[in-house]
């Protein structure tokens, strides 16, 4: 009789308790958030040790591991560990970012397919199912060489940084969302026919509030699910894409385009080619690894009936 | 089945159709038209020689109908000359689309390999180190940027051990002998099979556990059918199922990775062509190059579903 407790838990409770116990998923996100903090405490960095990351010198290009500089300077003599910090931060929110504005597109074209049906359904299905198929890649070059002064953005605005990096990322929402959408549109089915979807119809409530209130509500675990998996795949086309040229432009430093000129780089000091890479292998691996172990804690299959 | 092939084709045609037209409008986006480009090379052109110009190669009309006269000309097999080659676009093509085949072609048929049996192994041994090994090794494979794998094995082999080229197709003076071709590609396939063989890994090793539990695997050892007969003429096919579907769906993946690998190892194919026509605004090859990536995938997925009609008897093609 003392087993009366366990069935009061709620379903997240238990979720997140099965979460804990997944071993590889939670040392994945303590990594994950000590590269955050590290990330977030670049301007600490620069204080402890007095420069400026910013700041170019160019009598030290190259230079060696020193007190000043704990993992020596790159080729315009910045500071590499403020680099990788300040470029951490980039990518990190880059991932997070991108990854929910995916989400977002994809939740909105998957419950219109799941809730309408019929011709819609089959058209945003055809939609989903032929842009996963398609080389994503030459796809994003396309799309982040054309000229945004065509669009109608005037000349400051066009070349800004920060324009570069919100161009990045409505590319990336723009081609991402597929999983989502296919996902989102399941759960919808699967709730639509319950009694309180037809109550709330037979009310007369508009397609819209069931959609927001009755609906996605019933959508969360998949799309958090889908999103954490997204974001390393995120992570690496924001990373190709910067390395290429096209995507997250200098000064705003981003792990990707630390490796602009890695090919250079390999002769000159092989450490620089060595680092940003490292940064993004190890937190794609580690949102990997967290996404998995969401994915297996979140499974209806295992919810305790 | 036959008019599924044929709804199916008809399909990969208005795919062809709607990214001709969103890629069209697209580079009509970016920077500098042809004109342009002609001003810039050459100071002696008036403003009438401009606007001749511009009469002569139709840009003085609206977008959608430039769009329908170069349709129009694909249809009949004319796609237009390359910028940068100076020849149509379709003789440039060729070449490249030739590398790009061997490079993807073997590149998938060694992750094909090794991530079958990895993953068959894998979930033969759920659970124990054989399979969290391999479970890394797939994680790995997935997480590592292509552009810096890479690099680092450019500096492994090529710089430091100096056992393979660190870049381009083949040795300039003709000395490398008849395997020359194949020394240049090690790396790149290497590169280019990792991330799929990651994720074929997983899917192969995930899909194994789950059939493995099976009654009729259970029915099928009750009988005393050996482990390997079980594994290979029960689990194996039901398992491959979700599998194939996965390899078709990568293809996609596999040239994004194809164009990251060609541009780090200085080999012009397809991946490459297209992003080195994009930045050298050589319109019509890039379209051309875009299309041809789009079909390849396009068919690619269609060969994945007759397998999977023959894999699974259940799935009719109506």
């Amino acid at each position: 009789m003392n087993e009366i407790p366990e069935i009061s838990r709620s379903v997240w409770s238990i979720r997140l308790s099965r979460l804990r116990t997944n071993g590889a998923a939670m040392s994945a996100f303590w990594l994950l958030v000590v590269m955050a903090l590290l990330s977030l405490s670049a301007p600490l960095l620069e204080w402890a040790l007095d420069f400026d990351a910013t700041k170019t010198d160019l009598f030290n290009r190259y230079g060696p591991p020193s007190e000043q500089h704990l993992l020596g300077t790159d080729e315009a003599g910045r500071d590499v560990l403020a680099r990788l910090m300040y470029g951490g931060r980039v990518s990190l929110a880059f991932g997070l970012v991108a990854a929910l504005s995916a989400a977002s597109i994809g939740t909105m074209i998957g419950v219109t397919a799941g809730y309408f049906g019929g011709r819609i359904d089959r058209l945003l299905m055809r939609i989903t199912d032929g842009m996963i198929a398609l080389p994503l890649l030459p796809l994003l070059i396309v799309l982040a060489a054309v000229d945004l002064r065509k669009l109608g953005l005037d000349e400051g605005t066009a070349r800004d940084p920060a324009t570069a990096f919100w161009r990045i990322v409505v590319i990336i929402a723009i081609v991402q969302w597929t999983t989502v959408a296919r996902l989102v549109r399941a759960s919808t089915l699967a709730v639509l026919g319950r009694e309180y979807v037809m109550a709330a119809q037979a009310q007369g409530a508009r397609a819209w509030h069931i959609m927001t209130v009755h609906i996605l509500p019933n959508t969360v675990s998949p799309i958090i699910v889908a999103c954490s998996l997204e974001i390393g795949t995120i992570i690496l086309f924001e990373s190709v894409l910067s390395f290429l040229g096209l995507g997250i432009m200098p000064p705003i430093p981003s792990w990707g385009n630390m490796l602009n000129n890695a090919q250079e780089l390999i002769h000159q000091s092989p450490a620089l080619a060595f680092y940003p890479g490292l940064l993004i292998f190890v937190t794609v691996i580690a949102v990997n690894f967290f996404g998995d172990g969401l994915q297996e804690a979140f499974d209806p299959r295992s919810d305790p009936r | 089945m036959l008019r599924f092939i044929i709804s199916r084709l008809g399909e990969s045609a208005l795919v062809l159709l709607v990214m001709s037209a969103v890629v069209y409008s697209l580079i009509g986006l970016m920077p500098g038209d042809p004109i342009d480009l002609m001003i810039g090379s050459n100071p002696s052109l008036t403003a009438t020689d401009v606007a001749r110009l511009r009469t002569l190669y139709g840009l003085d009309q609206p977008l959608y109908e430039r769009y329908l006269n170069w349709l129009i000309a694909a249809v009949q097999g004319d796609f237009g000359y390359s910028r940068f080659y100076q020849r149509p676009v379709i003789e440039v093509i060729g070449p490249p689309l030739w590398h790009t085949t061997k490079l993807m072609g073997l590149a998938f048929l060694f992750s094909t390999t090794i991530a079958l049996s990895l993953g068959i192994a894998a979930a033969l041994s759920h659970g124990k180190w054989l399979d969290r090994i391999v479970n890394l090794m797939a994680f790995a494979g997935i997480s590592i940027p292509v552009f810096w794998l890479a690099l680092l094995l450019i500096v492994v082999f090529a710089v430091w051990l100096r056992w393979l080229p660190a870049s381009g197709m083949q040795t300039i003076d003709g000395s490398g002998g008849p395997f020359d071709g194949l020394r240049y590609l090690i790396l790149p396939v290497i590169t280019l099979a990792t991330a799929q063989t990651g994720r074929l890994a997983r899917y192969m090793r995930s899909s194994m556990i789950e059939v493995m539990r099976m009654d009729y695997i259970r029915t099928a050892r009750a009988k005393g059918v050996g482990q390997r007969r079980v594994v290979l003429r029960h689990a194996l096919r039901n398992a491959m199922i979700p599998v194939v579907t996965v390899m078709a769906i990568s293809f996609g993946s596999l040239f994004s990775g194809a164009l990251v690998t060609e541009t780090m190892f200085a080999q012009r194919g397809m991946g490459k062509t297209i992003y080195d026509s994009i930045l050298g605004n050589d319109f019509n090859l890039a379209l051309m190059a875009l299309l041809f990536a789009t079909l390849v995938t396009s068919l690619s997925n269609l060969v994945a579903d007759l397998c999977y009609a023959w894999l699974d008897p259940r799935i009719t093609m109506e």
